[in-house]
């Protein structure tokens, strides 16, 4: 590339990356004024909101249900969804594309038409199985399976499942070992991935949540911020500055894992 | 099929002055001056970050030199852009657009170039039969094989009748048997157009092959230039003599400007080497083994441990205690020397290059 | 299989329920009537502001992701800037509208930093009325959302864009406007017009955003059903939330259909 291309490159990019940032960075920003606003226009800025959040109830019990339900979404979504992918991929590849189709499914049914078909079937369950908050993991499931399935495929694509499984299973291993001493070990940042997106999804949902009358995170920071809108504006800049935080920290991590995994001979 | 005017102006000659390239404190390039004679195929040899590509891509102006220039046919074309160089580029993969049909990608230097559809068609349909790929017009790249892509991507490079032709590691992306049958079509093709084209690859053997004459180039410089012949019978450096064929390193003594390897004396190729103790570079063909003749173990004689079979040639590895030696001789000459055969070395008398350093030997 | 199961319980009944529902006539059986309550006015009004919404922030989204992910792509693969630019797509995209109303209204809502800022410097934002709850003010709030979600999924089909292309176009005697009509334009045409479609389906969809924003209701078809499904008045028309829910889907299913027929032509040459 000559020298005179390289330059416009690098003011286009300059000036692109200075005016999105700007752009992206002042609501965050104004959330963090928000937040920290005195009493009056003049007064100092302050911690109150912040510190408000612990004592507000409902944003406390709204955060530990969220993270609970995240956990119990992403784990299940691990134990129902990559043994399938792996079953499939080595046993049944000629269903892959009706497993993929399934998983890309939800895409295609927008979350709040879904809640209506959802709502009898919630009734039923709270009756019949448990009114807890827990019991939108099943539907969580559902919604994280798109991303949950792109990122795994993706990490099984790239470790070679057969050979490595026969070899297993030829030197006595059984699936159950086979899962978790082979697969899981070789496909860290595709799993650790998968589930991070799942969290992310969790603690960011509202539709499902709010339409079936439970209370999660995002529910409870809606309600609250009707009448006490910087504490509500602090946890929501909150929660985002956490999950940026643990993405970033899944790229370094997922970096450095892939390059352990190196498998020579393999080479792209 | 038509002259050479049909197909394009006879070669120009291509010169190389003085170039330099550098990538921050790293020199890529370190003042290459190569001329090419018209219609020449010229291939640049060496292992990677040798500086092969960085001259490939001087001369095609993908980048931009240092210092030094470049002048096609007396014109100076250093300052212009590949754009304005009129050459003609194949990469060694994705060379093809993928939306494009064989026929589009060879038409659309022409394209360009705003010919009428008629002469584009007319063109382009020419180019790939030259070839041989006429009747895969309307395919695709991701319906086309490796070694066709690379035809229509020197179909399309010499369609629109290019000053000099470059090929970067064409071949090198490809399996095995393709790899040495398009070798010799890009041969066929060259001569046949008659342009003068450059040939950049770490395949020795390729190089060797169908080049008019071979740069071997290390580190950023030119080590050799010359005929494959003289490249492999009488290499300039060591690091020719190691990089282009086999080579056993033979540890011996430099005295009265002669080298003695365990016994035999050999000429050397540069007069003025330090005497004392050296490492001497000699062919596996300039070794040949004896089973008459005095057996005892003097420091010639060793066990076959390996015999190779390549075919038309052997090759026959001798275990001589603290040293191994391969020796290349002709299949029917091996036969009589199968492993376990006591065996004793004659090195001709030929004159041997002395290894610089101490360092592992290079392989090709 | 127990995923089967699963997906079926959870996925295709509620489906079945919300399709089989919309066809029920009050009275039982089969009928249509459910979704002639669509096309009363403000139902109306309703889907082709969300339709118009959803279109216009799709677009904006779409061009400006695309810039943003061009500038994102030609820097080192491997960079802070890359990956902080991903990780943040990531979330803003993903997130919750719930953030992002809140962020807005902290930004420039008649409170909001940026309007107070404005007004100390003499310019007033709202002079022809607060459009921060209209249509300008929603379409903005989703651009937001909508180009780092352009940047995720439009990036894959940059990074699939070779060197080689660029210069075996230089070779041929081609410059940079040639490059982009005839090579990088057409390879990437059907990837931006399938990630446009999916920032309308995106777009079309969302909820938490407007129900956080509009707390007094809004004429959006997500929020048509929201009324639907917290009123009483659900009584005297079941059906009508289901038919809603099953126009939605199908104009959604349309969307991604086409997304991925353009998909399948992108990964056939960008891979």
């Amino acid at each position: 590339m000559n020298r005179s291309r390289r330059l416009k490159l690098r003011i286009f990019r300059i000036v692109v990356l200075l005016l999105m940032g700007a752009f992206f960075l002042l609501p965050i920003g104004a959330m963090l004024e928000f937040s920290t606003r005195g009493n009056s226009v003049i007064s100092p800025r302050t911690l109150d909101a912040w510190v408000l959040i612990a004592q507000t109830p409902g944003l406390v019990k709204g955060i530990v249900t969220s993270l609970q339900l995240a956990v119990i979404t992403s784990l299940g979504m691990l134990v129902l969804l990559l043994p399938t992918m792996v079953w499939v991929r080595l046993r049944l590849p000629q269903i892959s594309r009706i497993v993929e189709f399934i998983c890309l499914l939800p895409l295609t049914v927008p979350a709040i038409a879904l809640v209506v078909g959802l709502k009898p079937l919630y009734i039923w369950i709270n009756i019949n199985v448990t009114p807890s908050v827990l019991a939108l993991s099943f539907a969580y499931l559902i919604l994280v399976l798109p991303y949950s399935y792109r990122s795994l495929d993706a990490g099984l694509a790239a470790i070679d499942l057969k050979t490595l499984s026969e070899a297993a299973r030829s030197l006595g291993a059984g699936w159950i070992t086979v899962m978790w001493r082979i697969v899981i070990p070789n496909m860290p940042s595709a799993i650790l991935n998968a589930g991070l997106l799942s969290v992310a999804l969790v603690l960011g949902e509202y539709t499902v949540a709010s339409l079936l009358n439970f209370q999660n995170l995002q529910v409870e920071v809606a309600y609250v911020g009707l009448t006490n809108a910087p504490t509500s504006t602090a946890v929501a800049v909150g929660a985002l500055v956490l999950a940026f935080v643990l993405l970033m920290v899944l790229t370094l991590v997922g970096g450095r894992l892939q390059q352990q995994n190196y498998i020579p001979g393999q080479r792209a | 099929m038509g002259s050479e005017t049909a197909r394009g102006h006879a070669g120009v000659e291509v010169r190389m002055e003085q170039l330099s390239r550098r990538y921050g404190p790293v020199v890529a390039l370190n003042e290459l001056t190569l001329t090419m004679a018209p219609g020449e195929l010229v291939a640049l040899l060496g292992p990677s970050g040798c500086g092969k590509t960085t001259a490939l891509r001087l001369v095609a102006g993908l980048e931009e030199a240092n210092s030094g220039r470049v002048v096609f046919g007396g014109k100076d074309v250093t300052g212009l852009p590949a754009s304005k160089r009129d050459v003609g580029m194949v990469f060694q993969a994705y060379s093809l657009f993928p939306h494009m049909t064989a026929l589009q990608n060879v038409a659309f230097g022409l394209t360009l170039r705003r010919k009428t559809a008629d002469e584009r068609r007319r063109r382009a349909g020419e180019m790939l039969e030259l070839v041989g790929l006429s009747g895969f017009a309307d395919r695709y790249a991701s319906q086309l094989s490796g070694g066709q892509q690379q035809r229509v991507a020197l179909a399309r490079a010499l369609a629109i009748e290019p000053t000099v032709l470059l090929l970067d590691e064409p071949l090198s992306a490809l399996d095995a048997k393709v790899r040495s049958r398009l070798r010799d079509e890009i041969r066929r093709v060259q001569l046949d157009v008659g342009i003068t084209t450059l040939f950049v690859t770490h395949d020795q053997e390729e190089a060797l092959a169908i080049a008019d004459r071979v740069g071997v180039m290390q580190s950023g410089h030119l080590e050799q230039l010359g005929p494959p012949t003289e490249i492999y019978a009488r290499p300039a450096t060591p690091f020719v003599a190691e990089f282009v064929g086999l080579t056993n390193r033979l540890p011996g003594e430099v005295k009265f400007g002669m080298v003695e390897v365990r016994g035999t004396q050999l000429p050397l190729v540069q007069p003025n080497v330090p005497t004392g103790p050296a490492i001497a570079l000699v062919r596996p063909e300039a070794v040949s083994l004896s089973t008459d003749g005095a057996m005892s173990n003097g420091p010639l004689v060793g066990t076959v441990i390996a015999v190779a079979f390549l075919g038309a040639t052997s090759r026959v590895t001798v275990d001589l205690g603290d040293l191994t030696v391969i020796a290349q001789m002709p299949t029917s000459t091996a036969a009589s020397t199968p492993a376990g055969t006591r065996v004793r070395l004659d090195l001709r008398n030929d004159p041997v290059l002395i290894a610089r350093e101490e360092k592992a030997s290079g392989d090709a | 299989m127990p995923f089967f199961a699963y997906v079926g319980l959870f996925l295709l009944l509620p489906t079945a329920i919300v399709v089989v529902g919309s066809l029920t006539a009050p009275g039982g059986g089969f009928s249509l009537t459910n979704f002639a309550g669509i096309n009363k006015p403000y139902m109306v009004k309703a889907f082709s502001l969300s339709l118009s919404v959803s279109a216009v922030s799709a677009v904006a989204g779409a061009f400006f992701g695309a810039v943003l992910a061009y500038a994102v792509v030609t820097g080192n693969p491997r960079g802070l800037l890359r990956r902080s630019i991903m990780s943040a797509s990531g979330v803003l995209a993903q997130f919750g509208g719930v953030a992002l109303a809140f962020a807005f209204i902290a930004t420039i809502s008649p409170v909001g930093f940026v309007t107070v800022f404005l007004k100390d410097h003499g310019i007033d934002i709202y002079t022809n009325g607060v459009w921060l709850y209209d249509a300008p003010g929603i379409t903005l709030i989703y651009v937001y959302f909508q180009i780092p979600l352009m940047v995720l999924v439009f990036l894959p089909a940059l990074d699939g864009i070779r060197p080689q292309w660029r210069e075996a176009t230089e070779s041929l005697g081609g410059n940079t406007w040639h490059y982009w009509r005839y090579v990088a334009g057409p390879l990437l045409a059907p990837a931006f017009l399938g990630c446009t479609l999916l920032l309308f389906a995106n777009a079309f969809s969302a909820y938490a955003t407007i129900a956080a924003l509009l707390t007094n209701g809004g004429v959006y078809v997500p929020l048509q059903i929201q009324a639907l499904l917290t009123s009483e008045t659900e009584q005297s028309q079941p059906g009508l939330a289901q038919a809603l829910a099953v126009a939605m889907i199908l104009i959604v299913v349309i969307v991604m259909t086409l997304y991925t027929l353009l998909q399948r032509r992108t990964t056939r040459w960008l891979r």
